[in-house]
């Protein structure tokens, strides 16, 4: 077995053991970034792939500017999923690294984002390409090339970036021969708004906003990754009252898209029933996200230093009697989907993914779990109310589309249980609490299992305390691979219930 | 099968009728219209003005003034400020026509919405085809146009559909600040549109950029690109705000002004010097009113039939 080691010989460890290579912490990191390691890029390259040929999983390699220097240095974090563990290095500035990718294909979208937005460039990626098309001069990704498959029979389908329904913009290229898909190379980049450079600077009100609209139906999740990094860096934690509330918000977020998602993949199979029921029973779990926060996608109400509205008792039992009138409905609705078999023959078997491919790709959340992949973020890595009170984890097995409706049914039933538990026994504690100065020269980075899967905020801050570098890493960066190539070998016409199994994001891919 | 129809029978009828105005089919605790009480107001103070995250609010000697083309209806003014003069009503009716009346001044209701000429009332009232384009949009308007074509809003009852080709499209539905990456695809698709075509802005980024006004990777709204014929504010807008203009551009429902005030307001009038776009629109007379016939409210007719 290779050792990362032997592919990079520059990357023995130097004397006086690993310890140095890396900076070991956990969840939510805030850390002097003088403090992590730094290297050349050839150690660079094989410290990381030394972490990640132990199980680990790297969350976010991004570029962070350094006075004077033409290039930034690159910081990586990789999360032990085990221990609980997060281990960071940095490479020093530098034009070129060996690809990590080369050997961890689930560094692909990570490097391509590296190369794109900083041209640093990892030497040997098997497929490097635009992510997000930052640089206008690039050809749109409409007009880019792709793999072909070339032969008398092969014909190519090209779908987007707009598409038939309400949805958000990507370009989907299919091989195809008569209805078996070889491939789909999937091209996004439309939806790239600048969210991060929003995020840079001195504080400004407009950053929470910005966190909450990266990927617009993630508006808990992205406001609390956001809000987990600043606290870290202000030095303040929020009240367990503001943490549990907020984890009812994460958690009603992770009911109503759910159910919605249910409902959209028995619309997909031309199963109505679940599909109507699921459009409203969606609403109504939205709605008591406005109860709690003004708003039906929880915008507004998730701040650094705690939450921006507050349930008193009374307002608590109602909530819980909403939610749990609203789930019994949910359930029966989505048992009414599950129990139909002409249902589960369309979706038994379908864009199934192993549970190696899922953990070679690095798949994320739900897509992963389904695939038999134990990993949650809430159990590995708690954050906020999640250290105190468990979510067990809901686990699939064959990777296919039933299991990730399956995995959806559970998730949502856990996630009604949990919030139920919590309302019950509210903590006290003030709503907010003021966010005074960021410390300077710190990197704060949070994980956080939104719906879709674990999103991953980092923010590190310069002399003055100013942010000088924002990194966002939606779960949908690696789990979109994972949707291509579930594909192959499935007929054209299998494309939507597929893409509505992953239910990935375009906005938080793009940023 | 016998669980369907248990389901269906347990489940019941959700379909909820359309709103008359002034009336509130919004739940409780949702930020709607802004209500200002600019006689609280300190005079120097702009704590509201330097909260807002999109620069919505701007201050002069009336008071504080909020564009609901910039406003997220996020509680960030409220809370900042120490008087309590800035306040959320639930009024959900936050469309307009004319882009100068979502400048909201004290004193103000929701703005004016003029039907669309009776030519075009002719061909669209009662089919109003719709194609989307999310242009960088986030998720959150999409989904709520979604929701705004499901069970409980029902926007089909009206004749006003979502298809899927724009060739079949009377009006293109935009959301999202346009990214420099989707305005060729916009621009073609807007193309595609058989004349007579509208545009219809939706949502706080689609009118003004929003929370991504001012980043180069944007054309802050689509005002900046296609010419716009209705805009429904909000981040993103509640689907009964754009039933409701929607509903309103089809001049099909009667345009008048909610019978009540936001409580705060009842007394003040819009200040001398304040929304001028506003004041105009509100003392030009109202456009003739077009004969009533029968199918100028069908939606009444269909509610009473389920």
């Amino acid at each position: 077995m290779n050792t990362a080691a032997d592919r990079h010989p520059a990357a023995r460890p130097a004397a006086g053991g690993g310890s140095a290579e890396v900076l070991t912490t956990r969840n939510p990191v805030v850390v002097a970034y003088a403090a992590i390691p730094a290297h050349a890029p050839e150690t660079f390259a094989a410290v990381v792939s030394s972490r990640l040929d132990g199980g680990g999983r790297l969350i976010a390699l991004f570029g962070v500017p350094r006075p004077g220097a033409e290039h930034p240095e690159v910081l990586a974090a990789v999360a032990a999923d085990a221990p609980g563990t997060v281990a960071l290095a940095r490479m020093t500035p530098a034009p070129a690294y060996p690809a990590i990718t080369a050997v961890h294909p689930q560094a692909h979208g990570l490097e391509r984002a590296l190369w794109e937005e900083w041209g640093i460039k990892p030497a040997g990626h098997p497929w490097l390409k635009p992510l997000r098309r930052i640089d206008p001069e690039v050809p749109s990704p409409g007009d880019a090339s792709f793999y072909r498959i070339d032969g008398e029979e092969i014909h190519e389908v090209a779908v987007g970036p707009v598409h038939a329904g309400i949805i958000e913009p990507g370009h989907f290229r299919f091989q195809c021969h008569g209805e078996t898909v070889y491939h789909l190379e999937i091209r996004l980049g439309y939806q790239h708004r600048g969210v991060r450079n929003l995020l840079r600077g001195k504080p400004v009100p407009r950053w929470a906003a910005a966190a909450e609209t990266a990927a617009g139906d993630t508006a808990v999740g992205g406001a609390l990754a956001h809000a987990l990094c600043i606290e870290s860096l202000a030095g303040i934690e929020p009240s367990p009252r503001a943490q549990a509330l907020r984890a009812v918000a994460l958690e009603l977020e992770r009911i109503a898209y759910h159910v919605g998602d249910l409902g959209a993949l028995g619309g997909d199979v031309g199963y109505l029933p679940t599909a109507q029921y699921n459009g409203r029973i969606r609403g109504d779990v939205l709605n008591l996200l406005l109860t709690l926060g003004g708003n039906r996608h929880g915008r507004g109400f998730v701040r650094p230093g705690g939450v921006r509205a507050d349930l008193d008792a009374a307002g608590a039992k109602t909530f819980s009697e909403r939610l749990a009138l609203h789930h019994g409905e949910a359930r029966r609705s989505a048992d009414l989907l599950l129990g139909t078999p002409s249902v589960l023959a369309r979706f038994d078997g379908t864009g199934r993914i192993s549970r190696a491919e899922a953990r070679t790709l690095g798949l994320v959340g739900v897509a992963a779990r389904a695939a038999g992949v134990d990993l949650d973020t809430r159990r590995d890595h708690p954050f906020g109310a999640y250290r105190f009170k468990q979510v067990s984890v809901g686990l699939g097995q064959h990777g296919d589309v039933h299991a990730r409706a399956l995995v959806r049914r559970l998730e949502m039933d856990r996630a009604a249980e949990f919030c139920a538990a919590t309302l019950h026994e509210l903590p006290e504690g003030a709503a907010l609490r003021p966010c005074g100065p960021l410390r300077p020269g710190h990197l704060a980075l949070a994980m956080v299992e939104a719906w879709r899967g674990e999103l991953v905020h980092a923010r590190v801050t310069g002399a003055d305390g100013e942010v000088i570098a924002a990194e966002i890493v939606d779960p949908s960066v690696h789990n979109w691979f994972g949707l291509a190539l579930v594909l192959r070998g499935e007929e054209i016409s299998d494309f939507p219930l597929c893409n509505k199994s992953f239910n990935l994001a375009y906005a938080g891919h793009d940023l | 099968m016998l669980d369907i129809l248990r389901a269906r029978l347990t489940f019941g009828h959700r379909t909820r009728a359309l709103p008359e105005p002034g009336e509130n089919p919004v739940a409780e605790g949702f930020r709607g219209l802004p209500a200002i009480a600019a006689d609280r107001c300190p005079p120097d103070c702009d704590a509201c003005v330097a909260a807002c995250p999109t620069g919505a609010l701007s201050r002069d000697a009336a008071g504080p003034r909020i564009d609901l083309g910039r406003c997220l209806f996020c509680p960030e003014c409220m809370a900042a400020c120490p008087q309590g003069a800035i306040s959320f009503t639930r009024n959900h009716r936050l469309t307009a026509t004319d882009r100068r009346d979502l400048v909201l001044s004290p004193g103000d209701g929701p703005a004016p919405v003029t039907p669309m000429a009776a030519e075009r009332r002719r061909l669209f009232a009662r089919s109003f085809k719709l194609r989307q384009v999310s242009a960088a949009g986030c998720g959150g308007c999409e989904a709520e146009l979604v929701v705004a074509g499901t069970l409980v809003f029902d926007l089909s009852r009206f004749g006003v559909q979502f298809v899927a080709s724009p060739r079949h499209a009377d009006a293109l539905v935009v959301t999202g600040p346009v990214s420099r990456n989707m305005r060729t695809a916009l621009e073609k698709t807007y193309a595609a549109l058989p004349e007579p075509r509208l545009v219809i802005a939706c949502g706080a980024c689609a009118i003004s950029g929003g929370t991504f006004a001012g980043s180069p990777d944007t054309h802050a709204g689509v005002g900046n690109v296609l010419p716009v014929d209705l805009w429904i504010p909000g981040c993103p807008p509640h689907p009964w705000t754009i039933v409701d203009g929607i509903v309103r551009l089809l001049g099909r429902m009667p345009e008048k002004m909610p019978e009540k005030m936001p409580e705060q307001m009842s007394e003040q009038m819009p200040a001398a010097g304040g929304g001028a776009a506003r004041n105009r629109a509100r003392t030009t007379p109202a456009p003739p009113r077009q004969p009533e016939r029968p199918e100028a409210q069908p939606h009444r007719r269909r509610e009473k039939r389920s």
